[in-house]
């Protein structure tokens, strides 16, 4: 896999994979020396990696109070 | 010796351990209340609904507890519970399919963005953390049921393929496939968002 300067279906699925880390031991080196070389895909690793931390956060809701004990009163039924 | 012979030989488990075990998975389960809601409440559209679908489910796991395999993934297997009851009550806003063509890529966030603030990457970033909670949260809530389930497993749960998969008693390949699909349908309302803001 070389460096390239635009969209590339390979590398888009080995970075979603890398970021997901579902990649085999194999494919993660594959994917850690494409993204030493490319500068494309590093930019869009970098991308990606800020969309995913911005999900998480942004749409982490805490659980309200008083759940948990309502929850803890469900135990004694049966 | 097989599996059912050694079963045969043992003494039926006493009340008391059976006990200790309840508590015990009780107590596990409780554990992982916040991390459960956290799923629940972008699966369905109000915290209200949220509550009770996780009501309902702590309900149905402290029910059949038994049916549970110590050491197992505990969080996969209420977040099952849970997927299931938010399909049988119909929970879901049932939306018609995007209709957008998906061949813009996933690379339409990243150009739109790029278009407003130019090539540099952390200007990008930027513009990331210009998209108020509510952008995304309007986004999750868009994406049809079967993507955003995949989304908010893997994203927001932070689940991997196969408990995704097993969680929603499908294919390994269906997780991957929507996931990337949900993935990109939820960059392009993003995107829309960050064109209008």
């Amino acid at each position: 896999m070389t460096a390239h300067k635009g969209p590339c279906d390979a590398c888009e699925e080995l970075l979603q994979g890398y970021l997901d880390r579902q990649l085999n031991d194999t494919e993660l080196k594959q994917a850690e020396s494409h993204l030493g070389d490319c500068d494309y895909c590093r930019r869009r690793y970098r991308f990606e990696l800020s969309l995913r931390m911005y999900v998480q956060t942004t749409a982490a809701e805490r659980m309200p109070p008083g759940l948990l004990e309502k929850l803890a009163q469900l135990r004694a039924v049966e | 010796m097989g599996k059912a012979d050694a079963d045969a030989g043992k003494e039926p488990r006493s009340i008391a351990s059976q006990a200790r075990d309840r508590v015990r998975f009780e107590e596990e389960a409780l554990a992982l209340a916040d991390q459960v809601y956290r799923v629940a409440r972008r699966l369905v559209g109000s915290r209200e609904e949220a509550e009770d679908l996780v009501q309902e489910t702590y309900a149905r796991a402290f029910r059949a507890w038994r049916q549970y395999t110590p050491g197992t993934n505990l969080r996969a297997w209420l977040l099952r519970i849970l997927t299931n009851l938010n399909v049988d009550r119909g929970r879901r806003i049932q939306r018609s399919p995007d209709t957008t063509p998906l061949e813009e890529s996933d690379y339409f966030l990243a150009n739109k963005l790029a278009e407003r603030a130019g090539e540099d990457v952390l200007e990008q970033e930027k513009v990331v953390e210009r998209l108020s909670q509510d952008s995304i949260v309007d986004a999750l809530s868009s994406l049809s049921h079967d993507f955003r389930d995949v989304v908010v497993l893997v994203d927001i749960g932070e689940f991997s393929y196969a408990d995704a998969a097993q969680i929603l008693d499908v294919p390994i390949g269906t997780v991957m496939s929507r996931l990337h699909r949900g993935r990109r349908q939820l960059k392009q309302k993003l995107a829309e968002q960050a064109v209008e803001a």
